[in-house]
């Protein structure tokens, strides 16, 4: 048994060797793979934040990662095409440079957070569950039946987006990208945590009324948690969509949702590191199973089935010491 | 647009409205009487479709596909509640959505192993196909008739099973107190397995006779479910009069919207134009009503603060 610590820098550091490793032997499909499970492990330590940490059942953050997605794809379209986004009042051009694209992401993802979040939080529980769902089968349809944008066949942007100093299309060079990324959002968010806010935001989850108690205004606790978490989730849906160059409604789905609630899961809810643990997971199993069964999803099923009946903590608490969940 | 159009519009919604309520009415009884959340129940309204277009494909009778669904509803709701469900009731919404999403997994690609990924069709039975007249001129599908006519019959069987008898006294005792009624001898588990096969079958009724109008094939009841959790919401959850008013009013305003909305904005705009907004809009409809009943009244019509 390792203590938690440690596991999590065996993760990170696994992360990395396995892209270089497979750098050095000339696999650059398995650089893509764990290329994939940064920038969905990315996506799952954002809503691991309203989820975990706040205890927001969140079910509709694939409108964010979709968004971020879109954020991409719009602009990149445009920038493709040579034509404005907009001309009236203002002259908007499309881009083709990342920090840009990733910039506008988060702003388009907070600001829809802060919108779905004010309506959202009126309630809690399971209507919260169902509330969230239910926006994101609302973005779902819009993407689907809004034909400016490729509509139900998305878009495909043929050339990945530029960061300056880095030639995007080395698959290890974008690989780098992502991973510092995320090492920037776990430290953004592991400090976060350890703010008087994170705290406001876990006394918030564990005891409420305490919390409203000795002060806290728990409803915009929540609010700025469920932003934050957003516009960390749509980072992820613009890098997800450079990966693949490729934006369609499916990001939208409500699978999406489920899918970045799994690595969650599958890692152990609230730990800071799960997410990633769970992406690798996840895209191992989808890369293995799906090799050797067409219906994979089953196991995966019967798998999440027994973390969720038996194997509470995840695959980080089932492989450390018991100890809480705090980082 | 005529009037007659929009009658029969009227009706589709109706009809739509109707079959939300055969999913939701399930799903909010077993919340109200369990505290669960269940994903799985579009689970078992595909199910229910699968299982009548295969018994209507072997015998060809309609009347049996139907009782085909009810059972196989049942029998997988039973299923699941005996093997994974009853193990969620004391854990919070987080495990029963995970888990529930996980039976999904497993139902989905277990029909799509055994049925394979084409969709199977349901015919309309020659009794009920084509139209009838009614008052006023309007001709109307009577299959469509006949659907809100089972509808509102449901309907109206489960308000007295409720009401009435002493399960539906049990299943209030339940909800409003679930260690009474089993300190008092009733044996709340048998119960439990009782109302989620009860919802079960109304959901896989529900695929079947939908699958009759679409076609019948995997991942179908999932679009239905978070339909059924709009109608919820709307409605206030727990609450089957709830459910009832929500479902015809989230299928009504989804049918009138998907037609109105591109006349009206044809009125201002141009043709092409009018249509992709209109139907962009439309798409969004329900969820902007639901948005407007959660800044007005978060509980839902029905539900208690």
């Amino acid at each position: 048994m390792l203590r938690e610590t440690h596991l999590n820098g065996l993760l990170m550091l696994a992360l990395l060797i396995v892209p270089l490793a497979a750098l050095a032997l000339n696999e650059p499909f398995i650089i893509t793979l764990a290329t994939k499970v940064t920038i969905l492990a990315l996506a799952g330590v954002g809503l691991n934040l309203a989820l975990g940490q706040g205890g927001l059942i969140s079910f509709g953050h694939a409108i964010f990662f979709g968004l971020g997605g879109y954020s991409m794809g719009i602009l990149a379209s445009h920038a493709q095409s040579f034509t404005p986004l907009m001309e009236v009042p203002f002259l908007i051009e499309g881009t083709k440079l990342m920090p840009v694209i990733w910039i506008v992401a988060i702003a388009v993802s907070c600001l829809a957070a802060l919108l779905v979040g004010l309506l959202s939080l009126r309630t809690s529980g399971v209507y919260f569950i169902m509330v969230t769902l239910a926006f994101g089968q609302m973005f779902y349809y819009f993407a689907i039946s809004w034909p400016a944008y490729g509509g139900e066949d998305g878009l495909v942007i043929f050339v990945r987006n530029e960061f300056p100093g880095l030639n995007t299309l080395v698959p290890i060079q974008f690989f780098g990208l992502c991973f510092a990324v995320l090492c920037a959002v776990l430290f953004f968010v592991s400090k976060l945590n350890k703010s008087a806010f994170g705290l406001a935001l876990s006394g918030a989850h564990f005891n409420a009324e305490r919390a409203e108690t000795v002060g806290i205004d728990i409803t915009r606790v929540r609010l700025v948690a469920f932003v934050i978490s957003a516009g960390i989730t749509g980072l992820a849906g613009a890098l997800f969509a450079d990966l693949n160059r490729f934006v369609s409604p499916t990001m939208f789905s409500w699978h999406t949702s489920g899918q970045i609630m799994i690595f969650i899961i599958l890692g152990g809810v609230a730990r800071l590191y799960g997410p990633i643990a769970g992406a690798a997971v996840y895209i191992i199993l989808e890369h293995y199973l799906g090799a050797f069964s067409d219906y994979w999803q089953i196991y995966l099923g019967l798998i999440l089935l027994f973390v969720v009946l038996f194997a509470q903590g995840g695959l980080i608490g089932g492989l450390s010491k018991r100890e809480a969940a705090h980082d | 647009m005529s009037t007659i159009l929009l009658i029969e519009q009227l009706l589709n919604g109706l009809q739509f409205g109707v079959m939300l309520f055969l999913m939701a009415a399930g799903l909010t009884l077993i919340f109200g009487v369990m505290g669960l959340i269940n994903l799985a129940h579009g689970s078992l309204y595909m199910v229910g479709a699968f299982a009548a277009a295969g018994v209507a494909g072997l015998t060809g009778s309609f009347a049996l596909a139907l009782i085909a669904s009810l059972a196989a509803a049942a029998m997988f709701g039973a299923l699941i509640e005996l093997t994974v469900i009853r193990r969620l009731y004391k854990r919070d919404h987080l495990d029963q959505v995970l888990a529930t999403f996980a039976l999904i997994l497993v139902f989905s690609e277990g029909t799509r192993w055994a049925f394979g990924s084409f969709p199977l069709f349901l015919n309309i039975p020659d009794m009920l196909s084509g139209t009838v007249m009614l008052p006023g001129g309007i001709e109307y599908s009577l299959y469509r008739l006949t659907i809100i006519g089972i509808g509102l019959l449901v309907a109206a069987g489960l308000f007295l099973l409720i009401s009435k008898t002493r399960v539906g006294m049990r299943i209030r005792a339940g909800e409003n107190d679930r260690e009474m009624i089993s300190a008092l001898g009733v044996d709340i588990s048998v119960l439990y397995t009782l109302v989620f096969a009860l919802g079960a079958a109304l959901a896989g009724l529900s695929g079947a006779l939908v699958g009759a109008i679409q076609s019948v094939e995997v991942g179908m009841g999932e679009p239905v479910l978070i339909l059924a959790f709009v109608v919820i919401v709307i409605g206030g959850i727990g609450s089957i009069k709830g459910a009832l008013a929500g479902a015809i009013l989230v299928g009504v305003t989804d049918t009138m919207g998907r037609t109105l909305l591109p006349v009206i904005f044809g009125s201002f705009m141009d043709p092409s134009a009018a249509t992709s907004v209109g139907s962009a809009l439309a798409s969004m409809l329900i969820y902007i009503l639901m948005a407007g009943v959660l800044v007005f009244k978060p509980t839902g019509l029905f539900g208690e603060a």
